[in-house]
């Protein structure tokens, strides 16, 4: 009897009462919709975000004009907002390069229902991500001296500086993200091409899905490119991370200069980046009814995650402030005390509260369970986040080594406009993708129902047999 | 070689069971250009109707090799050659070869995701717009809840008539010739 116990319960992954069809139809069913019968509610959204983002290019056009003094930056403080929101938005990348690599690799199939929308983010996330460096510099028409090409300067990127580092990372993981994702949406194309009602949407996807006709041969190769390209994003993901950590980790600031930051950063960058997803799929899957898809499994399942990385951060923050205390340094002793009793103590006790107190409640089922609970907590955690990388850049920097150069560091007006318009462009992106796009993986769902059948089964066959029967045949077919 | 006069038989099938059952006997049979037409990867579909290897790997793993040799020499090149540089005491000569990592490793991931892109898509044959299989009707639903197998002409088993039979015998929905 109690093996019977732990064979039979089993949350569901897929909703009750779901078939091929239904999966495909639902899905679908939202890219396809005629575009004069777009939901209001998405025109709403979608009216917001592009307000913002106009934001966004005002304040870049600002800052093209008169250069970065119209941030709040100063010597010592010469990193502000735009590297925090730089190393905060790679790291909400993170997940779902998390979601669709590390999990497939792991045959977590739960993964399914939610690693073309955690895709999306990170393609979206990274492009937000990638545009802060850019602004940052001085001459950002320039960027692309960052690029190794043959020039009549006769001069080379700095290969051993990690800030070069960054740029190859930043620009791999970006490409591969979009290759990652794209490979995935051919087999759906072809769904949405045999779908469509009108000719140009036939014609659209039919080029989109370049003539896919779910041959096996084909499937055969793209099951093993996929793979493939999981088992190489894994490493990337990790790397991507560690290298914007070394950005800090190789200069000799207090504060910056930790041996622990790689695995901390990439800790931390799965936490905000779940805590994200969370963000985003609670209101998603309400609104467009995709409660048998995202199931409360999956919420779980992601809290869990959060609990795990979030604990890893809090050990971070705590190791931190004992490497300080052990370094013997002055330096690093007085920045740990400036942290926590310096002039943005609050930041740091939020930072504390944020992320390394309120997470301890994820042990417990009934905060995992609750939504809105989840729902609050995924925005306490990209607050806790984004104050993470303030701690870091703006209270080491504030105060250095020398006591004649200290300055504080107070954002202005472009400052919080390009972090805020950044959201536009995000969510612009975000609310065109569930528009136009399947936001979950078609035939990957169909092919989950596909072996939950084959388990259920099997588990129905093992239960049969556990009480001393024998499965019936029609039970096998 | 004359062209065959079409390009196959093509059987629909209900269910991931029912051409499972199928592709196995079809392969028991002695049939080798064929190919199932599935909305997902079915496991034991993909055995029987496909040969072994994909040939997706050894092309991911000269692009790897192309990638990291090429970033890791560009960069030897650039700091201890071209122009060489001392920074923060690490030796503008070979010595100085970890801090070339972390480039060597991103180059070649960069090019070994692109050799799986671009292999997976040049060695199916896509893009490829029009293909015979298109012209059987229902074919849209092999995308989405229907199963087709499909016993090629070119095969030298095939042939119109008993090959009808032996796809009858496996109980299908309907059995179309598919125009070439």
């Amino acid at each position: 009897m109690q093996r019977y116990e732990q064979i039979e319960p089993m949350e569901p992954i897929i909703g009750p009462g779901q078939t091929y069809a239904t999966i495909t139809e639902r899905i679908s069913s939202i890219p396809l919709t005629d575009l004069r019968q777009t939901p209001r509610g998405w025109l709403v959204g979608f009216a917001i975000s592009f307000s913002f983002l106009m934001l966004f290019l005002i304040s870049i056009l600002w800052l093209f004009a008169r250069g970065t003094g119209i941030w709040g930056l100063n010597i010592p403080v010469a990193w502000g907002f735009a590297i925090i929101n730089f190393v905060w938005w790679i790291g909400i990348g993170h997940a779902g390069t998390l979601i669709s690599a590390v999990l497939l690799l792991f045959q977590q199939s739960w993964r399914n229902s939610i690693n073309r929308f955690a895709e999306a983010m990170t393609l979206f996330a990274v492009a937000c991500a990638g545009l802060f460096p850019i602004l940052h510099l001085g001459r950002p028409w320039l960027f692309y001296w960052l690029i190794p090409y043959p020039n009549t300067l006769g001069m080379w990127p700095q290969f051993r500086s990690p800030l070069a580092w960054d740029v190859f990372a930043i620009s791999t993981y970006a490409t591969v993200s979009l290759l990652f994702w794209l490979v995935g949406l051919i087999p759906d194309f072809a769904i949405l091409r045999d779908r469509a009602a009108g000719k140009l949407q036939r014609q659209i996807f039919g080029l989109l899905s370049l003539g896919w006709r779910s041959s096996s041969r084909h499937w055969h190769r793209y099951e093993m490119a996929y793979l493939i390209l999981a088992a190489l994003s894994t490493p990337l993901v990790v790397s991507v991370h560690s290298i914007v950590s070394l950005d800090f980790a190789v200069s000799q600031l207090p504060g910056w200069h930790v041996t622990i930051f790689p695995p901390y950063f990439v800790a931390g960058a799965v936490f905000s980046g779940f805590a994200m997803v969370l963000t985003l799929t609670i209101p998603i899957r309400k609104w467009y009814n995709l409660e048998d898809f995202i199931t409360m499994k999956h919420l779980d399942n992601m809290a869990k995650v959060m609990l795990v990385t979030g604990s890893i951060v809090f050990y971070g923050y705590l190791m931190e402030l004992f490497y300080g205390w052990y370094s013997a340094s002055a330096f690093e002793q007085f920045m740990v005390l400036n942290r926590m009793i310096g002039p943005y103590a609050p930041f740091f006790w939020a930072l504390i509260v944020c992320n390394g107190i309120i997470p301890q409640l994820l042990w417990f089922k009934f905060f995992r369970q609750n939504i809105p609970f989840l729902f609050v907590f995924s925005i306490i955690v990209n607050i806790g986040m984004w104050l993470e990388r303030f701690v870091i850049v703006v209270i080491s920097l504030h105060r250095e080594f020398l006591p004649s150069s200290w300055d504080m560091y107070t954002p202005t007006f472009w400052d919080w406009s390009l972090y805020i318009g950044s959201f536009g462009l995000f969510f612009t992106l975000l609310f065109l993708f569930i528009r136009f796009l399947p936001m979950i993986n078609i035939f990957e769902m169909s092919m989950l129902q596909f072996s939950e059948n084959e388990k259920a089964h099997g588990r129905e066959a093992r239960r049969v047999q556990l009480a001393g029967d024998t499965p019936e045949p029609a039970e096998m077919a | 070689m004359t062209r065959p006069a079409i390009y196959g038989l093509m059987a629909e099938f209900d269910s991931a069971e029912a051409i499972t059952k199928a592709a196995h006997r079809a392969h028991e049979e002695g049939y080798h250009d064929m190919d199932a037409y599935t909305p997902f990867p079915i496991e034991e579909v993909i055995e029987a109707v496909s040969p072994r290897n994909t040939g997706v790997p050894f092309f991911v793993l000269i692009g790897g090799v192309l990638g990291a040799s090429g970033g890791f020499f560009m960069q030897m090149y650039a700091m201890t050659i071209d122009y060489p540089l001392n920074i923060g005491g690490r030796p503008p000569n070979i010595t100085g070869w970890p801090s070339f990592i972390p480039i060597t490793f991103e180059s070649g991931i960069l090019l070994a995701a692109f050799a799986a892109v671009i292999s997976l898509i040049a060695l199916n044959g896509l893009p490829m717009p029009y293909h015979p299989v298109f012209n059987v009707p229902g074919f849209e639903r092999a995308s989405q809840d229907r199963f087709f197998l499909c016993i090629e002409a070119t095969d030298t088993k095939f042939d119109r008539r008993r090959t009808r039979e032996f796809l009858q015998s496996l109980q299908p929905r309907q059995i179309t010739e598919v125009e070439p």
